[in-house]
C-alpha cells in the first residue's frame, strides 16, 4: 500500500518511482511517471485508468517485457527481494512465466496458432522445470480441467482456433498458473468477453488465487470488476498514480476530481437513474505533451479554488491523505473531501 | 395510421440465415445459420430500443437486417409504413434518407483519406440533398452541433481521438435528420469519460430530432441509460422484451436474470452481498441450435419439457413478453440457484466452475 517504504520490512512487491518513456519522432513519451506502489503477498491490487494512463506500461515494466533499447526504463521493482530492473534481460526471462505470468485481453497474443493447446502448456511447463513429457501432460490435463475446459482428454490436442473466446482465455490462464506463478498480472483479461464469461473467468481467477496464495494485479478500466475483486486500488491518469487505497475507501471516500470524474462517468445499474450522465468534460491528455502542473487540470472543475493557480504550475506530489489512503491532488484535505461527499451524494439520487 | 401512431419501424417475423457451404470445386451448402431466427421489433418516433444479447446472439445481424445492410432470408420491415424488403438496391437509396447507422469502431467507420468536412458532407451528395445555405454551412452547423470545432473542417480522421471521431460519424448520422438510427456498439470502443459524453449526446440528439435509436449493446448498465424499452436477445431469438423498467427491476426469464446478476457493481459492499449466477459452458452453435428452447442447455429452469416445446414469445402483462415455460420472480431467483448448484451434478465432463458465489442477487433500484 505505501507508495514508499523502508527497505528492511519490504513487502512482497515493490515499486518505486518508476519512469517508462518512450522516444518517438513527435517527441519522448513519458508513459509511465514516477510510479511508486507497493502489494502483500495473495493480495489483489487493480490498476485503474483510461487509454493512456500508463496502466498498461507499468504492468509490462514489472513484467520485464519493456524493450530496454527501445525504451528509457528508471525506478526499482523489488520482487519478492528481487531488485528486476537492474537484472540482466536472461535472467528476467528466467523469472517470467515461473515467477511472474501474465494474461491478456487478447488470448491469442499468448497462444500459438499452430501448435496444439496441450503442446504449448506442456513446454511451457519444461522450460521451467526438469520434468518428463508424461508428467508434464498429465500436469497439464489436469490444470486444464481445474480451469474448467470440458471434455479435457480431447481438447488438449486442440488447436487454439477450435476453442471459443471463453475457452482460449481458459486455456491462457491454465498456461499462465501453470507453474504457481507468486505473481499474476491480468491486462484486461475479460475485455473481450460477454458477461456471464466474465463472470466465469473472473471467478475461476479468484478461486485459483485462493488456492495458490497469488498475488495478482489486475490492469483493467472497469469499475465494477475493481470493486468486484481488488483489495486495493491505484487510479492511474497520464502516467501517475492519482489515487491509491483500498477498494473501499476509493469507493466510499475518494478525493481526487479524477476518480470522482470516473465513478459519476459510468452508467449504474444499482442507482437511480439519472437524467444525464455527469462525465468527465474534454478528452485524456496526449502523452507527448502533458500538462506542466497537474496532468489532470485542464479536465478539471475544481482547480481555479487552489490559490496561487498552483495545479497549472505545480506537479503535485502523491501524499497520505489519512491511513492507507493516497492522494495527488493540491486542494485541501477538508475542501477535497467536502466536493467528493457533495459528488457521491448526487451520485446516490438523494 | 403510422403518421398517428408515429411507429417508425416495423419488423415483423424476421429471419436471416447465413448458408454454411462445404469445401471443394463444387460447394454445396450443408447447413444454415441461423443467425436471426424469428424477430419482431417495433420502434416509435423518439424512441430507443435496447437490443441486448452475448456474441453470437444476433443482435447485430438483426440490427443490420432492418437496414437491409443484410438481407433477411424471409420476414418483412417497415419503413414509416413503408414496405422495404420487396425493395431492389436502387429503390431503396431514396430509403436510406431515413435510415442511418453508427457503427462501434469509430476507427474504421471513417474513411482516412477524406477530410472531417468531406466525411460529413458524404450523405448530402450521395442523396443530391442541397440544404438551404449550402452543404459547407450545413456541414460546419453539424460539427457545431454534436461538439467539434467548426475548425476542424479540413483535417483528417487520423487527427482525433477515438471519442472525437464517433462524434463524426454520429454528424454524419444525422446530416438528413433520419427518423431512424441503427447504433451498433457506439461508446463500447471508449474510455468512460468519453462513452459518457457520447451518451448524452445521443440523447440530446434524439430529444431535438425526434430520432428512433435502435441501440445494440452487450453493456447493460449502458443500455439502461440509454434505452425505453429493451429486447434480450439468445442465439437468434427474442427472449424477453419489455419497458426499461420491467427488464431490470422485473424480468422474468432466466437468461436475463443471468445476464443482469453478472454486470459486476462498482460498489464494493453490494457486489459482495450479490448472487451470480454463472451459466456454464458456451452458447450452443448457431448452426445446430438445441431442440425446443434454445437456452436450456444453460437454464437453471430447465426442464423435460423445454426440449421438446418451442416456447412462444407471450404478453405476459401489457409490452412484457417473455419467451420461456417456468419464468421466475427476481425474489424466487436466489433460492432457486443456491439449490441448483448444491445438486449439481457433473454434466459436459466438468465444464463446472469449482465453486459459485452464493451472494444476494438485488434486483435493480427503482426508476427516477
Amino acid at each position: 500500500m505505501m507508495p514508499s517504504g523502508s527497505s528492511f520490512d519490504r513487502p512482497f512487491l515493490q515499486v518505486t518511482d518508476l519512469a517508462v518513456a518512450f522516444p518517438t519522432e513527435d517527441g519522448l513519451v513519458q508513459a509511465v511517471d514516477g510510479v511508486s506502489l507497493s502489494l502483500e503477498r495473495g493480495k489483489t491490487l487493480a490498476i485503474v485508468g483510461e487509454s493512456g494512463s500508463g496502466k498498461s506500461v507499468t504492468a509490462q515494466a514489472i513484467m520485464g517485457l519493456i524493450n530496454r533499447k527501445a525504451a528509457k526504463i528508471s525506478g526499482q521493482i523489488w520482487l519478492d527481494g528481487q531488485e528486476l530492473i537492474a537484472l540482466p534481460q536472461n535472467e528476467v526471462q528466467e523469472l517470467m512465466g515461473s515467477e511472474i505470468a501474465m494474461i491478456f485481453q487478447d488470448p491469442m497474443s499468448s497462444l500459438h496458432p499452430f501448435y496444439r493447446i496441450g503442446d504449448q502448456i506442456i513446454e511451457a511447463i519444461r522450460a521451467h522445470r526438469d520434468i518428463g513429457k508424461a508428467a508434464a501432460r498429465s500436469e497439464t490435463i489436469d490444470m486444464l480441467r481445474r480451469v474448467g475446459i470440458p471434455a479435457v482428454e480431447r481438447r488438449v490436442d486442440a488447436y487454439p482456433h477450435q476453442l471459443s473466446g471463453g475457452m482460449r482465455q481458459r486455456v491462457m490462464i491454465a498456461m499462465a498458473l501453470i507453474n504457481s506463478p507468486a505473481l499474476l498480472i491480468a491486462d484486461e483479461p475479460t475485455t473481450a468477453l460477454d458477461v456471464t464469461v466474465q463472470a466465469q473467468i473472473l471467478e475461476l481467477i479468484s478461486n485459483l488465487q485462493d488456492e495458490f496464495g497469488t498475488t495478482v494485479i489486475l490492469i483493467t478500466h472497469d469499475l465494477g470488476i475493481v470493486a468486484d475483486v481488488a483489495d486495493e486500488v491505484a487510479v492511474m491518469y497520464g502516467g501517475r498514480i492519482v489515487e491509491l487505497g483500498r477498494t473501499a475507501m476509493i469507493y466510499e471516500r475518494p478525493e481526487m476530481p479524477y476518480t470522482l470524474g470516473l465513478l459519476s462517468s459510468v452508467p449504474r445499474m444499482d442507482k437511480v437513474l439519472p437524467e444525464r450522465l455527469d462525465p468527465i468534460r474534454g478528452n485524456p491528455p496526449s502523452p507527448i505533451r502533458l500538462p506542466k502542473g497537474c496532468v489532470f487540470q485542464p479536465r478539471c472543475d475544481y482547480f481555479e479554488r487552489v490559490s496561487g493557480g498552483a495545479c497549472l504550475t505545480v506537479r503535485p506530489e502523491l501524499l497520505p491523505s489519512g491511513p492507507d489512503h493516497f492522494v495527488r491532488c493540491h486542494l485541501r484535505v477538508e475542501e477535497r473531501q467536502q466536493i467528493a461527499q457533495d459528488v457521491l451524494r448526487v451520485l446516490a439520487g438523494s | 395510421m403510422t403518421m398517428e401512431t408515429g411507429e417508425v419501424l416495423r419488423a415483423t417475423d424476421l429471419h436471416t440465415y447465413f448458408a454454411v457451404r462445404s469445401r471443394g470445386i463444387i460447394p454445396r451448402t450443408i447447413g444454415q445459420v441461423k443467425a436471426v431466427d424469428g424477430v419482431d421489433l417495433r420502434l416509435d418516433r423518439g424512441e430507443t430500443l435496447g437490443l441486448v444479447g452475448e456474441s453470437g446472439s444476433g443482435k447485430t445481424t438483426a440490427a443490420r437486417s432492418v437496414l437491409m445492410l443484410v438481407r433477411p432470408t424471409s420476414g418483412k420491415v417497415e419503413l414509416e409504413g413503408q414496405e422495404i424488403t420487396s425493395l431492389s438496391a436502387r429503390a431503396l437509396e431514396p430509403v436510406r434518407r431515413k435510415a442511418q447507422m453508427i457503427f462501434q469502431d469509430p476507427y474504421n467507420a471513417l474513411n482516412p483519406r477524406h477530410t472531417v468536412g468531406g466525411i460529413i458532407s458524404a450523405p448530402f451528395r450521395v442523396q443530391r440533398v442541397e440544404p438551404a445555405g449550402g452543404v459547407r454551412n450545413a456541414v460546419l452547423e453539424l460539427m457545431e452541433r454534436v461538439g467539434l470545432n467548426p475548425e476542424h473542417y479540413n483535417r483528417y480522421p487520423n487527427e482525433f481521438s477515438g471519442g472525437q471521431r464517433q462524434r463524426i460519424g454520429i454528424a454524419r448520422a444525422i446530416a438528413l435528420r433520419p427518423k431512424l438510427i441503427v447504433c451498433d456498439e457506439p461508446v463500447s470502443a471508449l474510455d468512460v469519460s468519453i462513452q459518457a459524453q457520447i451518451l448524452n449526446l445521443l440523447r440530446d440528439l434524439q430529444r431535438e430530432f425526434k430520432i428512433a435509436y435502435l441501440f445494440v449493446a452487450h453493456d447493460l448498465a449502458v443500455v439502461r441509460q440509454i434505452s425505453h424499452r429493451v429486447a434480450v436477445m439468445y442465439l437468434g431469438h427474442i427472449v424477453e422484451t419489455a419497458t426499461r423498467e420491467v427488464i431490470y427491476s422485473a424480468p422474468l426469464h432466466p437468461y436475463t436474470h443471468s445476464l443482469l446478476s453478472a454486470v459486476p457493481i462498482p460498489d464494493p459492499q453490494r457486489q459482495k452481498r450479490r448472487t451470480r449466477i454463472v451459466l456454464q459452458g458456451d452458447l450452443p452453435s448457431p448452426i445446430d441450435p438445441p431442440s425446443g428452447c434454445v437456452f436450456r442447455t444453460r437454464c437453471f429452469q430447465a426442464q423435460e419439457r423445454c426440449a421438446v416445446e418451442v416456447p412462444p414469445l407471450v404478453e405476459v402483462a401489457p409490452g412484457h413478453q417473455v419467451a420461456c415455460h417456468f419464468p421466475i420472480t427476481v425474489g424466487e431467483v436466489p433460492a432457486k440457484v443456491q439449490s441448483a448448484h448444491a445438486a449439481a451434478p457433473g454434466e459436459d465432463d466438468g465444464a463446472r466452475d469449482p465453486v459459485t458465489g452464493v451472494h444476494f442477487y438485488e434486483p435493480g433500484p427503482p426508476h427516477a
